[in-house]
This record gives structure tokens, sequence and C-alpha cells, in this order.
């Protein structure tokens, strides 16, 4: 009797706040974890005209089939080496800009670059694509014109296997390394003042100054940001290189999220398709789980 | 309190040009794609724009914007970012209430924390995302596009965290006057977090106004395209069949100041509430993603 009371004195006290969730809850559960639910067809020859549901278990033929199929070892490794070095840069790239900055004592100087640098994350790749396939184009593209300059033979950027890797990499440097800068900034200007004024008086100059303040200042933060890039391994960002890439340079530039989208949605595949999604998935999931239980022992980091 | 050694002196110059040009080096090519639009088609095809217009003409943006397909495609796009805006922040708004309730006040509070976040970490992916759109019949249909992403778990971490700086003072005084959780989220929590409001919602718009795959997958029919993946479809792909263009427009559209142009338009939204944004963002990203 004494449970229920308090059970329903529970519901009394909370059920608006139930409630206010609802909506979420049920987006959520529809469009999250049913899907979850439905990457089984991966484990099934799934046919749109018979359902997910009486489709035959075929077990892991697609998963075996992924590791047998020509393209698929050029894929994998494809995604590793352009998100890797992504993730480098994209953690390197801010934190040396940051502290950059961090020398400028002109406030509206430093407003100014800010607002500069800021401005390409919140261009979609869709504009970005259609700046860079001009702005990078064989003929007459200004950055080969500018190169042209100093004499150098224009380079098929989009087109060709030897730079299109690079392309990727650098474009997408160019675009985030400011947001991702943000971060580091906020760390930089929560340093007590103190410890610089301390240091000049004994008689450190600025550089041996970021060496003992400033950089072990920021340290905590550059660990955790770059340990959350460690589990984004196996992002290599769709949204970028469909926006950039073409025939030319499947061998080079094709990953596994393109793969997905050629082979699974628009061949028709989704059985196939939703196999290899799953194994990036997985091994994602790993990989940022693992991630966030090294922050969570070492730096007591928490998701919220 | 600046060190004043001659060295940090030529540092210090040094820095400032080489972060004005890094500066500039952000913007020049949306700059350089601006003014081939307003250059003439002649100048552009003769690659001989750089940074400043040549030949002065707005002949681009008049055919751009006497264009059916783009025009069309511009105005479901805006119906997209406002609908889904409006959509997300009702959604997102009493979540967030519900959320920043202290675990004391609020047994159950953090199981659905967690149920909102692991979704962050591991997703069925884009087949199995697809299939259950289809499922449940917002194929081809606007809703498609406004409904499967509106309870975005970062940006309801982000709102929670906004909530919690709220006086718990203010909360309790609702409480003694006798008001239920509704009216405390209208009356009190509401009016004091505009600025966290306004937060959310410039990240959903310029989410939603960027946002073209969900539109290349769940829309069949071009005609229904908002302007991200209308722009998608004809810009890089040259697919101009799929975009269900007319051979006889692909002359025009294909000339590359007029590309220009729809770029930059495709663009614009986004670089008018930049300024605005920037003034939420940082505080944002500071409360929302890392704390230590």
């Amino acid at each position: 009797m004494r449970e229920t009371s308090k059970f329903a004195s529970y519901c009394k006290r909370t059920w608006p706040l139930h409630l206010l969730l609802l909506p979420a809850f049920l987006i959520t559960l529809i469009y999250q974890y049913i899907p979850m639910l439905g990457a089984v067809i991966a484990f099934k020859d799934y046919k749109p005209w018979v359902g997910i549901l009486d489709s035959p278990w075929i077990g892991l033929e697609h998963f075996k089939y992924l590791f047998t199929f020509p393209d698929s070892k050029q894929v994998i490794q494809n995604t590793l080496i352009i998100a890797f070095f992504k993730q480098i840069l994209g953690v390197l790239v801010p934190v040396l800009f940051a502290l950059l900055l961090n020398e400028v004592a002109k406030t509206a100087f430093k407003k100014t670059i800010q607002t500069l640098v800021y401005m390409p994350h919140f261009l979609s790749w869709v504009i970005l694509g259609g700046i860079f396939v001009d702005v990078l184009a064989v003929q007459g593209g200004i950055v080969n014109r500018l190169l042209g300059l100093f004499g150098a033979e224009p380079i098929f950027f989009l087109g060709s296997n030897d730079w299109f890797r690079a392309t990727v990499v650098l474009t997408d440097v160019w675009k985030e390394f400011g947001f991702a800068a943000i971060v580091f900034l906020s760390a930089l200007a929560a340093v007590n003042p103190n410890l610089y004024e301390a240091a000049e008086m004994d008689g450190a100059n600025r550089w041996r100054q970021t060496i003992y303040i400033t950089i072990p200042a920021i340290m905590p933060i550059v660990v955790v940001v770059a340990t959350l890039a460690l589990g984004r391994i196996m992002n290599a960002g769709f949204d970028q290189i469909f926006n950039l890439y073409n025939p030319l340079v499947y061998e080079t530039g094709d990953i596994i999220d393109t793969f997905v989208y050629r082979i699974g949605l628009e061949g028709g595949q989704f059985s196939f398709g939703t196999a290899v999604g799953l194994f990036k998935s997985a091994i994602g999931f790993v990989l940022i789980i693992t991630c966030y239980r090294i922050l969570y022992k070492v730096a007591d980091y928490r998701i919220f | 309190m600046r060190y004043r050694s001659p060295s940090y002196k030529l540092f210090a110059i040094c820095n400032y040009i080489a972060l004005g040009i890094l500066g500039l080096l952000c913007i020049f090519p949306v700059v350089h794609v601006f003014a081939v639009s307003l250059s003439s088609r002649a100048a552009a095809t003769a690659n001989i724009v750089n940074f400043w217009p040549i030949g002065f003409t707005l002949d681009a943006y008049e055919q751009t914007l006497a264009n059916s397909h783009f025009l069309r495609a511009l105005s479901i796009g805006v119906m997209r970012t406002v609908l889904g805006t409006g959509i997300s922040i009702a959604v997102l708004l009493l979540a967030a209430y519900s959320l920043s309730k202290p675990d004391r006040k609020f047994g159950g509070r953090s199981a659905y924390a967690w149920y909102f976040v692991v979704p962050m970490l591991f997703s069925g992916g884009m087949i199995p995302s697809y299939l259950i759109v289809k499922e449940t019949g917002l194929l081809n249909t606007i809703w498609a596009l406004v409904i499967p992403g509106a309870a975005s778990a970062y940006l309801l971490i982000l709102m929670l965290n906004f909530f919690r700086t709220v006086p718990i003072e203010l909360e309790e005084a609702a409480l003694i006057d006798g008001a239920g959780h509704f009216t405390t989220l209208f009356r009190v929590y509401l009016p004091v977090s505009m600025a966290g409001i306004a937060t959310i919602s410039l990240f959903e718009m310029v989410a939603h106004w960027n946002s073209w795959f969900d539109g290349m997958i769940y829309l069949t029919n071009p005609k229904d395209y908002p302007l991200a993946t209308f722009l998608q479809s004809i810009i890089g792909k040259e697919n101009f069949q799929e975009a269900g263009i007319q051979a006889e427009d692909i002359a025009n559209i294909s000339s590359r100041t007029v590309k220009a142009s729809q770029i930059f338009i495709g663009a614009l939204p986004i670089l008018a509430v930049y300024p605005f944004l920037q003034k939420y963002f940082v505080k944002g990203i500071v409360l929302g993603s890392v704390k230590g």
C-alpha cells in the first residue's frame, strides 16, 4: 500500500515534467531509436516489398561481402587518412591561432579577426562547394591564377588523385579552425593576469611566459578536445566530400559515408549499405565511449 | 604590462600581419564569387575578375530572380526554415525546462538525459532513417525536413544550461504564489531566457537553411526541393535533369555569373544573421560544449 502511495505522489508531483518531455521523447524514439532497431536489416536480405520483419535472416553475409568487396579496403583507407589529418590539424591549427590571437593587444583588431575567421563555419558545404569549385578551377580559377604569378603549373585540385585529399583537408581546416579556436580563446582569457606579472618581475620574457604559463593553462582543454577528436576518426565529412568529389577522384576521395549513399540509397542495396554504415557506427561508438571513459578518469570530464 | 623588448615588438608586428592575412583568407573566396556575380559575363568568362567586379552589372541577379525554379526553391527554403525553427524551439523549450530541474526535484531526470544523449553517440545510419521516414508517411512532404531533427540533443543541452542560470528564488516565489510547472515555464523562465532562446533559434535557423541532404533523399520531385537542395543539384554536379530544368534554361543557369549570383543569394541570409549569431554563439559554445 505504501509503495503505491509513494508512486502516486511521485506521479502527482512530476507528471507535468513528464508531459513536457513527451514531444521530444517521441520524436527521438521514432526517428533515432527505431532506426537503430531498423539496422537489423544489415543481417537480413531486406526487400522493400517484403518488409523488414518478413525478410529472411542471412547472418553476417553482408559483412563478409564488405570485406571481400574490392572497393572496401580503399574506402576505409580513404576515410581513415582524410579523417586523421582533419582531426590532427583541426586541433593544432586552432590552438596555434588562439595563442597568436591572444598576443594581440588591440581589442578592435582582435574582434575584427574573430568576425572574419568564424564566418566560414556557418556556410554550408553546398555553398562552399560551389565557391571552391569556382575558386579552385584548373582553367582560370583564381587560386591557379595567383599560383601562376609565381610560375606554378595549374593544379587540378579537385580532379587529381594527388591533390584531392590535401584539398579536402585544407579546405575543412580553413572552414573550421576559427570556430574551433573559441574554446581555446575562452580558456586563454581565463588565465590569471597576476601570473604574468609575477613572471615578468622574475625576468621571464614573453616566450618563456608562453611556455611556462599560457600553454600549461590551456593544456587540459586541449587534451579534452584532442581526445574527443579521436572519437571522430571514422568521420571524414560526408557533406564536404559529397559536394567536392567526382568519379575522377573516387580512388582517393571516396569515403564510407559517400559509398553507403551511392551503393545503398542510389543503388538500392539497402541491406548492404546498412551493414557498411553499421560497421562504421559501431567502430565510432566504441571509440567515442573509450574517449569519454579516458576523459572521465583523467580530467573528470562529463558530457552534462 | 606587455613585454617591451625589441624582439617582442618585431614579433608583434609580424603577428598582426599574419593574422590579418589569415582573416582575409577566410573571406576571400566569398568576396571573389560575389565580385564574379556582379561582373559582366564576358569578364567572368575571360577570368579577369579578382576581388572587384569588372563591367559592373546586375544582369545575373535579374536572371536568377526571374527564374521560377529558383524562386520556388527559395520560398520552400524560407518555409522550411520558419516551420522547422518554430517546431524545434517549441519541442526544445518544453523538454529543456523539465531536464533543467535538479535530480531531487525530478527523479528520472538523468534517465531522460541519457536517453537523449545516446543518439548523439550511435545512430542507425542513413538507410534505416530513410526507411522510417518512409514508413511514417513523411516522404515527399515538408514534414520530412522538419520533424525528424526537431529534438536536437545538442541544442537541448545548450538550452537546459541556459535554464539552469535562472535564479532559483524566482521559481520559488512563483511556487509560493501557487503557480504550477506550466505557469512557471511560461511566466518565469521564458521571459528571463530570451538570450538563450535567441541563441538556439539562430542555430536552428542556420541549420535549416543550410540543410540539403534530407531534401535530396526524402523528396523525389525536384520541384519540392528547398533552396539548399536545389543549389546542390545544380552546382558542381551539373545535373540539370535532376533539378527539373528545361534544356533552354541550361544555357542561362550554367553561366558562371548566374551561378555565382545563386551561390551568393544562398549565402546571404547566413551572412545577414551572422552578426547577431556572433553575439551569442561564443557564450553558447562555452556553456554547452565544454564544461571542465
